[in-house]
């Protein structure tokens, strides 16, 4: 009889424990591999066949078919710099540059990777809709009202992601730093 | 209470277990992947439009609104496959998933260095069975290996600005994917 409970006990263990940690590592994300450059990461190895397992579990679960290699690279944020979560009700401006890239698009998506809703039809730019400075930087501000300048509406949600994705780029499996791939800064300013 | 903690270590040594079969066996159980998803409106071997993503309804998660999508879903039960892509004005790219949506080959309009991306598409046993005759070694005929038999490919046309998304999808409407079957 006790060794029928010891069985029964860690067997619950073993069930809540080894499916509770891939729930946690699915939901978290934690796919190896990943560069991270500001409050900006990335999962290069994740469009290629060498994807490890937990990305591809990540991928089956959501739907989502990654950027490949051969087309581009995807970096993710949903928070700023100093690593608070960005509020679709704050300010938050991204300012700086990008790396090299025959061109690159930043979009707005809320965490199950919808598009995020507007009155302004505006879901993201692309580098050629873009208004930069005489250096070649720019400065977008995402925020819920209409700002002058390069302005991504937030439609006032709670959290986002914003996705910046370089196509036709060398960034890739080997870049490793902000020197090699300089990605814009995240600052959240004010809040509605 | 110490055979207790004992079985309650062997509990969590068991859950690793469990923690790695589950990651591993997940990709074969999900019933909300990509191409699960395409299919109910992508017949296989034919080139199919993917609607844009809107706020309220998208084909799949995190498309990027600034492309223009088609997507052919193939079988290469009945024979290799043909595709052939005329690139648009701006961006045009080919990406090939496994039944998984695992990315594993993608190539551009300028890693193409053509008009036309035109390639072969089929299994590493139906490539070993080619006939070996002049026009298969023919340098310029790209032939892709796909690792499972079943997949996905998105052929993508960019769209610099909204404006231009018309003509992104009409650079699409002449892509052709076909069974040689």
């Amino acid at each position: 009889m006790r060794l029928l409970l010891g069985f029964l006990f860690a067997f619950a263990v073993a069930a809540a424990f080894g499916l509770g940690l891939t729930q946690f590592a699915l939901t978290r994300g934690t796919a190896f591999g990943a560069i991270t450059i500001g409050a900006w990461t990335a999962w290069p190895k994740t469009g290629t066949a060498d994807i490890d397992p937990y990305a591809r579990a990540g991928i089956a679960r959501s739907g989502e078919l990654p950027v490949g290699s051969g087309d581009g690279v995807a970096f993710f944020t949903s928070v700023d710099e100093s690593g608070r979560a960005l509020d679709g009700r704050c300010l938050v401006t991204l300012s700086g540059t990008t790396p090299p890239a025959r061109f690159w698009t930043i979009t707005l998506y809320d965490l199950d990777g919808r598009l995020v809703a507007n009155a302004a039809n505006r879901f993201g730019f692309t580098s050629q809709e873009i208004a930069r400075r005489a250096d070649g930087s720019f400065e977008i501000v995402l925020s819920s009202h209409a700002r002058p300048g390069n302005w991504l509406p937030t439609g006032g949600i709670d959290r986002y992601v914003v996705v910046l994705r370089l196509y036709d780029t060398p960034v890739g499996v080997a870049t490793r730093t902000a020197k090699d791939a300089p990605m814009p800064a995240v600052t959240a300013g004010g809040c509605a | 209470m110490i055979r207790w903690a004992l079985w309650l270590l062997g509990g969590l040594l068991l859950g690793g277990i469990v923690h790695l079969g589950s990651v591993l066996l997940l990709p074969r159980t999900a019933t909300q992947d990509a191409y699960t998803r395409l299919a109910p409106f992508t017949p296989a071997n034919t080139i199919v439009p993917v609607p844009a993503p809107t706020p309220d309804d998208a084909a799949l998660p995190f498309m990027d609104p600034a492309f223009a999508t088609a997507a052919c879903r193939y079988d290469l039960a009945k024979g290799t496959m043909k595709l052939r892509v005329p690139v648009s004005q701006a961006y045009t790219s080919v990406s090939f998933y496994t039944r998984n949506g695992i990315a594993y080959y993608a190539i551009n309009d300028r890693a193409a260095g053509r008009r036309v991306i035109e390639l072969d598409l089929m299994t590493t046993q139906q490539r070993a069975e080619l006939p070996d005759d002049e026009e298969v070694t023919a340098a310029d005929r790209l032939i892709v290996e796909s690792p499972t038999s079943t997949g996905l490919i998105l052929i993508r046309a960019f769209s610099p600005e909204p404006g231009l998304m018309s003509m992104a999808r009409r650079a699409l409407a002449s892509a052709q994917c076909r069974s040689q079957g």
